[in-house]
Parts: C-alpha cells; sequence; structure tokens
C-alpha cells in the first residue's frame, strides 16, 4: 500500500497523522449494492432508491455493482474485490443462497457488515435478510385491492397458478383468514391456470361465463394476471370485471390503460434499494445489532422487525396503477 | 546441425559460413510471446498498484488469484490438447457433473477423501467418454463436446432441478478456502505445482513431443510411428481429469453443488490458452505462456474490480487484450519485413 499512499500526497498523509477517529468520521460510510446482474431494471430501480437513501444520510458513497451475468461465481469474484476495498458494508441479491456463504463470511470476519435483499442468503452468510413483502402483508393486499373498487361489496374469483405451488397457496390462505374484515366481498371460485398463458386465459373465460355477476378476479402470479385482463377485454367485460393481484408494470401496462385492470401490487424496487441501503448503514454505521427479535429503522419504509431467521419483511406490496404505471412500465 | 561443411570437401575460402542458430537464445527468447506477455503482465501489474490503493496488499493479491487458479488448472491440460488440434468445449459441464456426483454422494457418507476420489473419477469417466467418440468414431472433438457439453449439464439439471447440494464436510472446504501458508492458499499451490508437471509434460518429454508432431501433421506424425489415436485419448483423459480437479476445487470454495456452476467458463479457459499464445489450430504454443495468460487474465479481472469498473467492461476489456495481443506480433510483422 505504500507506493499508492504516497501519491495520494498531502491529504492522505494528513489522515493518516491525525488520530484514528476524527480523520475516520470524515470518510464517507460505502455501501456496495451487489446485484445479481448488471443491466437488470428491477436492479436499476433499486440503485435509484439506494441513491436516495444515501442522499438522505448523508456522507454515504454507493457502490452499484454486479457480474455480467447471473451466477454465483460472478458475485464471489465481485464481493472478493469489495473485501479488498474494505467497504463499510454489503447488499446483495444473491444468485444461489449457498455459494455465497463462504465468502460473505470472510467479509464478515473483515468487519465488513453483511446483508442480503430481495433473493437472499442462507443465515450463515448475512446478518439480515430484508424480503420486500411476507406472505400475510401479500395475502392482505390481494384482497385490499379488489375491496378498494368494491364499496358495496361484491363477488370475487381467485385464478392462480398450479393447484400445488407452495406460494400462492400460502398467500390464499393467507388471504383467507383476513376475509373477516371484508364482510360483503364473497369469494366464489378458485380456479387454476397453471402458469400457462393459454390455461390461465381459458380459465379466465370460463369465470366469466359460469359467474355472470362476477366482479373482480384475483390473480397472485404475474402470468395469470395478464391473460385474465386479456380474457376481460376479449370479452368486452371491460369496466364490470375488475382484474387484480401480482404483475409486472411492464407487463401489465396495457391492461391499465384499457381499463380490464384498476390496479395491481407487487414490491417497488426503488424502496427495496432504499430500505437496504437505510439498513446496511445502521448496521455498519450506527451499530445497529442483527438479532432475532430486533427492530431496525429504515428510514421513510419505517421499521424492519427481524423474525427468528433475522429475516424482515419491508412492507406491503406497492400499489400500480394509471397514475404511476408510465413511470415503472420501463423499470421492470 | 553443427558442422554443415561437406565432409572431405576442403576448399576454406569458398566454403559459406552458414550459422547454426539464426538468432542467439537471449533475443529469440526476448522476441517472443512469452515476454510480450510477460510485460503486458507487469504493466497491468503496475497500473493497477497506481490505480488502486488497494491492490498492493498480500491478503486482496491471495484472493484474487481464487479468479483464475481452477480454470486455470483446465486450460494446461487444455492448452495440450488444443496444441494437438483438438477441443473440449465439455470442461465446464464436466464440473458441473463431476459436482453433482460429489453432492450426492453426501449421503452415503463417503468421507472428505471419497468425495474427491468420485470427483476426479467423474472427471475422467467424462474425458474417457469424449476421447472415445473423437478417437475410436473419428468424430471432429468440436462437435462431440458441443454435444456433451450440454449432456454432461444436462445430467446435472435432472438430477437437481432448482435444488442444490449442500452440507459437504468441513475438512473438505480446505480444498477451496484452506491456506498452506501464511496468503498462500491450497489452490494456488495446487495451480503452480499442476503448472511444473505439466510444463514437463509438454516441454520435457518424448510425449510433450509427440502432441506437437500431432498438431503439426497428424498423418507425420501417425507415419513416424506416434500412436496419434492413444495420445488424443490420454489428452482427452487429462482434461477431464483437470476438469475434475477443478471441480473438486470451486465445490469446495462454494460449499456447494447447483446445476450452474462453472457456467461459461469452457470459453474462459479457451481464452485463457489462447492468450497464452496457443495457436488455436494446433501445433504451437507453451505452457509457461498460459501460466502468464492466466495471470493476466487473473489481474485485469481484480484491478478492474477494485475500481468498481462493470463487469460487462471487464469483458470488453478482456475481448480487446485477447485481440491486441494477437495481432500485435502480425502487425509488428507487416511493418518491420
Amino acid at each position: 500500500m505504500s507506493i499508492t499512499r504516497r501519491i495520494f500526497g498531502g491529504t492522505a498523509l494528513a489522515a493518516m497523522m491525525l488520530a484514528g477517529g476524527a480523520a475516520h468520521a470524515d470518510d464517507p460510510v460505502r455501501i456496495a449494492l451487489v446485484v445479481k446482474a448488471l443491466g437488470i431494471g428491477f436492479f436499476e430501480a433499486a440503485n435509484d432508491g439506494a441513491m436516495e437513501a444515501a442522499e438522505e444520510l448523508g456522507n454515504v458513497e454507493i457502490i452499484y455493482t454486479g457480474p455480467t451475468s447471473t451466477t454465483a461465481e460472478g458475485q464471489i469474484e465481485v464481493i472478493n474485490s469489495l473485501i479488498a476495498q474494505g467497504v463499510d458494508a454489503i447488499a446483495v441479491s444473491a444468485n444461489d443462497p449457498d455459494a455465497l456463504v463462504p465468502v460473505l463470511e470472510r467479509a464478515m470476519q473483515r468487519g465488513i457488515a453483511v446483508i442480503s435483499f430481495d433473493s437472499g442468503v442462507a443465515e450463515a452468510g448475512r446478518m439480515l435478510h430484508l424480503a420486500p413483502s411476507s406472505d400475510a402483508l401479500i395475502g392482505r393486499t390481494i384482497i385490499q385491492l379488489a375491496a378498494d373498487h368494491l364499496p358495496d361489496g361484491g363477488q370475487v374469483a381467485l385464478l392462480s397458478a398450479t393447484a400445488t405451488s407452495t406460494n400462492q397457496n400460502t398467500w390464499i390462505a393467507e388471504m383467507n383468514a383476513v376475509m373477516g374484515d371484508y364482510p360483503g366481498i364473497e369469494v366464489v371460485a378458485t380456479v387454476y391456470g397453471d402458469d400457462l398463458a393459454d390455461r390461465s386465459y381459458r380459465e379466465a373465460v370460463g369465470l366469466m361465463q359460469t359467474y355472470p355477476d362476477l366482479d373482480a378476479i384475483i390473480a397472485p402470479t404475474s402470468v395469470g394476471i395478464v391473460a385474465a385482463a386479456q380474457a376481460v377485454v376479449d370479452q368486452d367485460m371491460v369496466g364490470q370485471v375488475n382484474v387484480t393481484g401480482l404483475g409486472l408494470p411492464s407487463e401489465m401496462a396495457g391492461a391499465i390503460e384499457s381499463g380490464a385492470s384498476q390496479s395491481f401490487a407487487i414490491w417497488n424496487p426503488i424502496d427495496l434499494g432504499y430500505a437496504a441501503t437505510m439498513l446496511a448503514y445502521e448496521l455498519s454505521a450506527n451499530g445497529a445489532e442483527a438479532a432475532p427479535g430486533a427492530v431496525i429503522p429504515m428510514g421513510r419504509m419505517g421499521e424492519l422487525e427481524l423474525d427468528d431467521s433475522t429475516t424482515g419483511a419491508m412492507a406491503l406490496p406497492f400499489t400500480y396503477d394509471a397514475s404511476n404505471i408510465e413511470q415503472f412500465r420501463e423499470i421492470f | 546441425m553443427s558442422d554443415m561443411t561437406p565432409s572431405g570437401a576442403s576448399i576454406p575460402d569458398t566454403t559459406r559460413n552458414i550459422p547454426d542458430r539464426l538468432q542467439s537464445p537471449a533475443l529469440k527468447a526476448f522476441k517472443s510471446w512469452e515476454t510480450l506477455l510477460l510485460a503486458v503482465a507487469i504493466a497491468i501489474f503496475i497500473t493497477n498498484s497506481f490505480l488502486s490503493p488497494y491492490f498492493l496488499n498480500a491478503w486482496n493479491l491471495s484472493d484474487a488469484t481464487f479468479n483464475f487458479t481452477e480454470k486455470a488448472m483446465i486450460a494446461f491440460a487444455m492448452a495440450l490438447l488444443i496444441i494437438a488440434g483438438e477441443i473440449d468445449l465439455s470442461v465446464a459441464s464436466i464440473i458441473a457433473l463431476a459436482s453433482t456426483a460429489m453432492g450426492y454422494a453426501l449421503q452415503f457418507d463417503v468421507g472428505t477423501w471419497g468425495l474427491v476420489v468420485i470427483g476426479l473419477a467423474t472427471g475422467l469417466a467424462c474425458g474417457a467418454f469424449n476421447g472415445l467418440l473423437v478417437t475410436g468414431l473419428g468424430l471432429p472433438s468440436i462437435v462431440v463436446t458441443i454435444g456433451t457439453m450440454s449432456l454432461f449439464r444436462g445430467i446435472s439439471y435432472i438430477v437437481l432441478g432448482d435444488q442444490g447440494f449442500r452440507g459437504y464436510p468441513s475438512d473438505f472446504s480446505f480444498f477451496g478456502q484452506g491456506y498452506v501458508y501464511w496468503v498462500i492458499s491450497f489452490e494456488f499451490v495446487l495451480f503452480a505445482g499442476l503448472a511444473l508437471v505439466y510444463y514437463v509434460l509438454l516441454h520435457r518429454t518424448n510425449f510433450g513431443r509427440a502432441v506437437y508432431a500431432i498438431g503439426n501433421n497428424p498423418t507425420g506424425a501417425l507415419f513416424s510411428g506416434i500412436k496419434v489415436a492413444r495420445v488424443k485419448f490420454i489428452l482427452f483423459l487429462l482434461t477431464g481429469l483437470m476438469a475434475g480437479v477443478a471441480a473438486v476445487c470451486l465445490t469446495s470454495r462454494l460449499g456447494s453443488t447447483r446445476p450452474t456452476i462453472a457456467l461459461g467458463w469452457e470459453l474462459e479457459v479457451v481464452t485463457m490458452v489462447v492468450l497464452g499464445g496457443v495457436n488455436i489450430l494446433g501445433g504451437s504454443g507453451s505452457i509457461p505462456g498460459v501460466v502468464i495468460a492466466a495471470f493476466v487474465m487473473g489481474l485485469v479481472t481484480f484491478g478492474l474490480g477494485l475500481l468498481n469498473v462493470p463487469g460487462i467492461v471487464m469483458s470488453i476489456f478482456i475481448g480487446c487484450l485477447l485481440i491486441g495481443v494477437i495481432a500485435l506480433p502480425r502487425l509488428w510483422a507487416m511493418w518491420r519485413p
């Protein structure tokens, strides 16, 4: 290191001669955002969120990086170079929950705060995991989205993926658990489109024919929601049947435009990048401890409560409608 | 060659003096590919240490070696194979299959050495399969190994799907994460040892001469009494074995197995070999060249990584480096006939 120190000249020398603590306070807190691969709109948006957090915190430098293809080996090379630079914190969306554990353990041994966001790392390899949302919050959101446009109650049907898909079944169970809060709304049927566009389309058409008074179709799957919206347009039911659930803004923009869908939800990558940066800052610079049950602040996103596996859910899924779809359709 | 004067004739005044060599060995070495590459490596090293304050640090440099050691191990065997006029594009898939076999064996409690043996044996078996198809049926190696590239990794996908194996024994982690002495990792020692073994094999044995002979003129080699098919088969075996060694190291370093392990490595290995001065058409090349090329690629990726240069820029840089280093001697020859 000696040669380069000399090049940096006066400032570096002065910094070295000053008492450690005082000089250290002026160094920016360097937080690295390691994404699955560069050039993915979702993560570019997360970087925007990270920048927003950095501006809010001040004295924070964001290093946005990742491999060219979504491989664990590529992420390990990136993380190795971040360890070498001695960054203060690493927030990673992992391509592989297990393969990153050894390198991230080494990062933590060298005093770097490590969190995973979006796509998690096994417990041994990170201090906490920031999940975009939780099963309970998603279950609550999908029925709320339908209820928002049914003030007088009505009939809704579910169009799910496969009958055995764990995610969808969990969300539907969580939704059923809160149905007591929506007394006027009746779930008339649950059908399965197997996450295939044509099958989902036929099931949606079938629902509208079987239940002529149907008011909304809830599809907690990005394939099903697009197919259902198309079916509503083709059956000339726009305005009568509202399609909602979980979908991607880029795929759903048309359905919002046509009116087949009033609104739908998915996590917001900007909020996710913002919250990940806030948490990384809290752990590295503010001395927060990531232990089961801990509550860690994350700026405008509120607080993150950690469960027994030190995982926390950020927020309710973010709602997309005519007011913001144009902004997000370009992102992901 | 030392005495070109026709025997018996003694006409000293008109005898032309034919030199033993066209140029001195020192000059030849100076003009060689390896020297050029070494100069590039040193230039990159110096540039890196000026550009990043984190570069000149023993631990960081040690970490950086992991970027290329596993690929270089395969590159040694691949260099011999390419010199002999063949190629193996299935090496990355052999890693996947060998790693999957080791992961599968975990449930039978075979112990650390059992896992290593299984990894190496899978590599050997894959190499033998490639070798049999190429030498036994006389198929072109590029076609055969593009096929087995899909086949070997396909088997991993069938076994694993979107799942992974983990829970390797703790002493198994030594191969990919252990240190022999201070910052010298086990992988680096293995890399250096294998470099020496392949140097001796290619440059100091009859087998090595046979490899060059086959690459330059397979028919001529056959008529010179070289068992061409057998040499090629052994080269495929060696390449498979090296992929097995790399699989042990990489699996140990990752501590887990997924079917996507080492995805795309075959091209990085071939890049390393070609950058090392091995003629892609066969017939020439050296192990020292490949060793230096490994360092060049490792130093470039690590140096650019320290500057947080996006990966795509790194790929462009490696591509330009490859074209540049290959084009430079040719341009040199054009300008200075």
